[in-house]
């Protein structure tokens, strides 16, 4: 069965709630600021908001249910995506089909995390139960660990070195001294990167992310809403999701894109080629390179040579994670899965300031997380183009 | 009060009479003795704290002890050998209490002993001791003086790989005290009112034998005999009034008049 | 190249002692079926009833055809190390302390990706045999052992938060004057125990064996009387703190039942010596150990039971002693989660009757108390918490698997 596109949908109203390091606030008022920033931007009054969907690791003893009451929402359509990096595309795809189908208006997707001076320790332990039975008691070592391995093993296979994984990380550095909101500025050489300390071999400093609270967040509508609120949109060319795929390859070594890319490139009628920047998940570069892979963009293992040969910064041949990604912006937690689409909205419709990719008219979302065991389960792949 | 308590009470007071321990500490660390592994066993004596100004009781300090009937200095009553069994008063709570006071005579063959762990108390040995000191007198405690309670643990089990060696009763001695001379009991020093290597005599074990199959007493780690006069000391031995009890640990005293 | 262990210097006084850090100690129900694996050293996974499959990590659905039919099974224990990695930071304050440590993605020969602790002597690309052990917190992880034996393997430092090997430790046999103590001096001794502490009660009493013991160069005799609570409590202010390793060979076996019994006096003894020798050693020993549980080479390792396999199912021709012997094995259990706390695993091995004067009239096959101490000293290198020694224990332990009514029938004659 062939799927249904996104004609009608508009995604617009792009927040950022200015990150910080440490947080002594809960998740629940970032989430807060978000919500307010998005009414305050759309001239949505809150009674108004009839559809949320919540991404967050630190929202317990809650869930999106209890937000409604603590904030005051009546929502006739509620959904929790708890898929870390893959929940930006994730709930764009469920609030679209919910205004397509007349199932609610005005759907604010946010994604927030705090960050307590503990909070990481406390999150990796009770993470999951695979984790809590199969990885954690291995040397505690938390997503680092569980990535240098499927790291080692992607250079083991592809010849890739950590020069290669550098590039990525150094131009992602470039792209976020254009940012206001990143939190990390200091500038960043491939000779700085290459002689940062080790963290589990091969990952070395620079490869991680680091831990931050913030939220973002974005409406989806239907076109005819947004232009009657004179709010600029962007309008979904396809999307895809797919977790726990190729669960039998020992390693992780492709992602669940490289399974439904060719019905993603098919719906939107592009290719590869039209894409005029690329927002990534990169917790850690090593997922960076299988997104360039498995998106369709090289042949797989091709990625090293592919990042060898092109210019990721704003001005370059292929601009990526143009706001400085999370290894430049910070992880706000399940942010971080928001933070390319909310970066990707300012894009297309002009509001990305000094980041600016110009004459950007097509751009691609991909998200993936959720480190259950050994792999990323989750992933996400979204396509959006300029109105 | 009469007149011979009075002058007794301050016989006390003055020193005229003084009292003598002749009891071991009861510890975990004193000998019992040693049945064939397949018999049953002597207790040894074990104590365990209840509480000691703590949390298990804040201004006291007491314990719970257990240990068997012949543990430690002890009494046997006529009942613990099967020659008394079926004798009237035979047990540590129908014994007469006037029977807990009674003189001794305090036989020292601590040299004999001392050349020799078997040494064995014949007749003639103790009318020699007669001979110097006086007839035995009627329902008198006869205490075999060893000095063995000086030794340490080891030398006084004195275990080799055929049983113990310790000093004792010969048969003979034993019918003779009990149907010549009427004594009151046999007081020893060692484990047992008989030799270590009794169970080989005829009969086995002659001073039960014979002492409770005439419904006579034991006392036995006794300490201090070597403190004693050969004759005049008073003893007192009141074993616990334990129902139909063989026997009991207890505290054996002995009053000695000084000489003036 | 796994580097020799160095045998420790003394201790210097004026440091503070390591206290004992535990790694996550949370398991889901189903993983404790890897628990009871390690207990006794074998390498099991779930393996689907209905369609084959081997999971890895445990789940309550085959992932294959979501049977609910994943039992437990003993699996090949072969893989290639796929991919490894060097931690050198973690927020988990066990492991923070003893970075960096390596981990693995090893490919099992039976399926299942497994990440594991890693052997200094595994490298990535090559073959390895996995083996479940316990880590402090008494849960099961797994470490990839080379494939081929390698010099000095057991002195490996990961492989050492998971065993506790005699080697340059300190071993206290509580009761030396039996054939068993003797024999696990011996063995203690032939393990590189750098000192072995015998207890002998009653000093005044000679028993079989004592020159032997004696002309043992690391053996020193101490007064214990596990009888007496004084006793123990005076040999533990003395060396407590110098005990990594307590074996307890008390013994007392005699026949007789419940019924078939003529009186309590020996019942007494049984329970005396067993039960509450255990619960003397527990309680002057216990505190001592659970706090040196992290202190150095020759930290706190093991408190060791030699029980009865009758404990777990009573023998009626040795009834009353089979029930002290269950009252000891319910009381190991809760020193078990009680010394825990301090990473100090309680060891229980299990017997049939032993080759000794006191189960003369036994008909073969008897256990040597030469063979339960080798068996002592193995199960201590592994680390693990419960090993059935000698043929009779075995057969007991496969018949309570199968149906243990059937056993209490057949015991019961």
């Amino acid at each position: 069965m062939k799927r249904r596109g996104y004609e009608g949908v508009a995604v617009c109203a792009p927040i950022s709630v200015p990150y910080r390091r440490y947080s002594v606030d809960s998740a629940h008022w970032w989430i807060g600021r978000a919500l307010h920033a998005l009414t305050q931007r759309t001239g949505l009054k809150p009674a108004d908001i009839d559809g949320l969907s919540v991404s967050s690791f630190t929202l317990a003893p809650d869930t999106a249910v209890g937000l409604t009451q603590h904030l005051g929402l009546s929502p006739r359509w509620l959904d929790h995506v708890p898929m870390g990096g893959a929940s930006g595309g994730v709930a764009l795809r469920r609030a679209a089909r919910a205004v397509q189908a007349g199932d609610a208006d005005f759907v604010a997707c946010v994604a927030a995390d705090t960050n307590h001076v503990d909070s990481f320790r406390k999150t990796l332990s009770s993470f999951s139960r695979f984790a809590q039975d199969a990885v954690y008691p291995y040397g505690s070592g938390g997503p680092n660990a569980s990535f240098a391995l499927i790291t080692r093993h992607y250079m083991n296979r592809t010849g890739a070195t950590r020069e290669d994984f550098g590039r990525i990380c150094v131009a992602q550095r470039a792209n976020a001294q254009r940012y206001d909101g990143a939190l990390m500025q200091k500038s960043l050489t491939l000779d700085d990167y290459m002689r940062a300390r080790a963290i589990a071999d091969p990952i070395h400093l620079f490869d991680c992310v680091m831990p931050c609270a913030g939220a973002e967040a974005f409406l989806v509508c239907r076109e005819e809403d947004a232009q009657a609120m004179k709010l600029p949109f962007v309008r979904v060319l396809s999307t895809i999701e797919r977790h726990n795929a190729y669960q039998n390859d020992p390693i992780q070594f492709r992602g669940g894109w490289a399974q439904d890319r060719d019905d993603f490139w098919s719906m939107a009628g592009i290719a590869p080629g039209d894409v005029d920047f690329l927002q990534t998940y990169d917790d850690y570069p090593v997922i960076v390179m299988m997104q360039i892979e498995d998106l369709g963009f090289c042949a797989k293992g091709e990625a090293p040579v592919f990042v060898r040969d092109h210019s990721l910064t704003t001005d370059g041949d292929f601009p990526h994670n143009t706001s400085g990604g999370q290894l430049s912006v910070g992880q706000a937690g399940a942010a971080g899965g928001y933070l390319g689409m909310v970066e990707a909205i300012r894009q297309l419709t002009d509001e990305a300031g000094a980041t600016t990719v110009p004459n950007a008219r097509v751009g691609l979302v991909s998200g993936f997380g959720m480190i259950n065991y050994d792999r990323g389960l989750a992933s996400s792949a979204v396509l959006l183009a300029r109105s | 009060m009469t007149s011979a308590l009075t002058a007794f009470a301050a016989a006390l007071a003055t020193g005229t009479i003084r009292v003598i321990d002749l009891t071991h500490t009861l510890t975990p660390e004193f000998p019992t003795i040693v049945m064939p592994p397949e018999l049953g066993q002597c207790a040894p004596f074990r104590m365990e704290e209840v509480s000691r100004y703590d949390e298990r009781g804040p201004a006291w300090y007491w314990n719970n002890f257990s240990m068997g009937e012949h543990t430690g200095t002890h009494f046997d009553a006529p009942i613990h050998w099967v020659t008394g069994k079926e004798l009237p008063d035979n047990a540590v709570d129908t014994i007469p209490p006037a029977h807990f006071l009674a003189p001794a005579c305090v036989i020292d063959c601590s040299a004999e002993s001392a050349a020799d762990a078997d040494f064995v108390l014949t007749v003639p040995f103790v009318e020699a001791w007669e001979a110097k000191h006086g007839r035995i007198p009627p329902q008198s405690w006869v205490l075999l003086r060893t000095d063995w309670h000086k030794r340490p643990p080891k030398a006084y089990v004195n275990l080799l790989d055929d049983g113990p060696h310790s000093p004792g009763p010969a048969p003979a001695v034993v019918k003779w005290l009990v149907e010549q001379r009427d004594v009151h009991g046999f007081g020893t020093e060692t484990i047992g009112t008989d030799a270590g290597q009794a169970a080989h005599f005829n009969p086995p074990y002659p001073a039960h034998h014979y002492m409770h199959g005439r419904g006579r007493y034991g006392l036995q780690c006794l300490t201090n005999l070597d403190l004693l006069p050969p004759t005049g000391a008073l003893i007192l031995a009141a074993p616990l009034k334990i129902r139909q009890g063989s026997g009991s640990p207890l505290r054996v005293l002995a009053l000695v008049e000084t000489k003036p | 190249m796994t580097e020799p262990l160095l045998r420790p210097r003394r201790k210097d006084p004026l440091r503070k002692t390591r206290e004992p850090l535990l790694p996550q100690g949370l398991r889901s129900r189903t993983a404790h079926g890897l628990t009871a694996a390690a207990a006794e050293g074998r390498f099991m996974l779930q393996v689907c009833t209905d369609c084959g499959f081997t999971l890895y990590p445990p789940r309550d659905a085959c992932p294959s055809c979501l049977s609910d039919r994943v039992p437990f099974h003993d699996v090949a224990p072969g893989g290639m190390v796929l991919a490894e990695t060097t931690i050198r930071t973690s927020t988990d304050p066990y492991f923070r302390e003893r970075m960096p440590w390596r981990i693995g993605t090893v490919t099992l020969d039976c399926g299942p990706s497994f990440v594991a602790h890693l052997h200094g002597d595994a490298a990535e690309g090559s073959r390895v045999t996995m083996t479940l052990r316990l880590d402090k917190s008494g849960n099961a992880v797994a470490i990839a052992m080379p494939d081929k034996p390698t010099s000095h393997q057991e002195d490996d430092v990961q492989l050492r938060e998971l065993t506790c090997d005699p080697k340059f430790r300190r071993v206290l046999i509580t009761d030396g004057r039996n054939a068993t103590g003797q024999a696990m001096a011996l063995a203690m001794a032939a393990a590189h125990a750098s000192i072995v502490f015998v207890g002998i009660a009653d000093a005044w009493k000679p028993f079989p064996g004592e020159t032997d013991l004696r002309a043992i160069p690391c053996v020193e005799i101490v007064p214990l009387d596990i009888t007496d609570t004084r006793s123990v409590a005076d040999v533990a202010g003395e060396i407590a703190h110098r005990v990594d390793i307590l074996v307890n060979t008390s013994e007392h076996h005699r026949a007789g039942g419940i019924m078939n019994r003529h009186g309590l006096t020996i019942a007494h003894e049984e329970m005396d010596i067993r039960y509450f020798g255990l619960l003397r050693l527990a309680q002057h020993f216990g505190p001592t150990m659970r706090a040196r549980g992290a202190d150095g080479v020759n930290a706190a390792a093991a408190f060791v039971n030699l029980l009865s396999v009758h404990a777990l199912m009573n023998w009626p021709e040795y009834g009353a002693f089979s029930a002290a012997e269950a009252a000891c094995l319910s009381a190991s259990q809760a020193l078990r989660a009680e010394l825990r706390g301090g990473g100090v695993k309680v060891l229980n091995m299990f017997a049939g009757p032993l080759d000794t004067e006191w189960f003369q009239s036994v008909p073969p096959p008897k256990l040597s108390p030469a063979a339960l101490a080798k068996a002592t000293v193995d199960a201590l290198r592994m680390g693990i918490e419960d090993s059935y020694v000698g043929d009779i224990a075995q057969d007991i332990r496969a018949r309570l698997d199968v149906q243990p009514k059937a056993l209490e029938r057949e015991l019961g004659g």
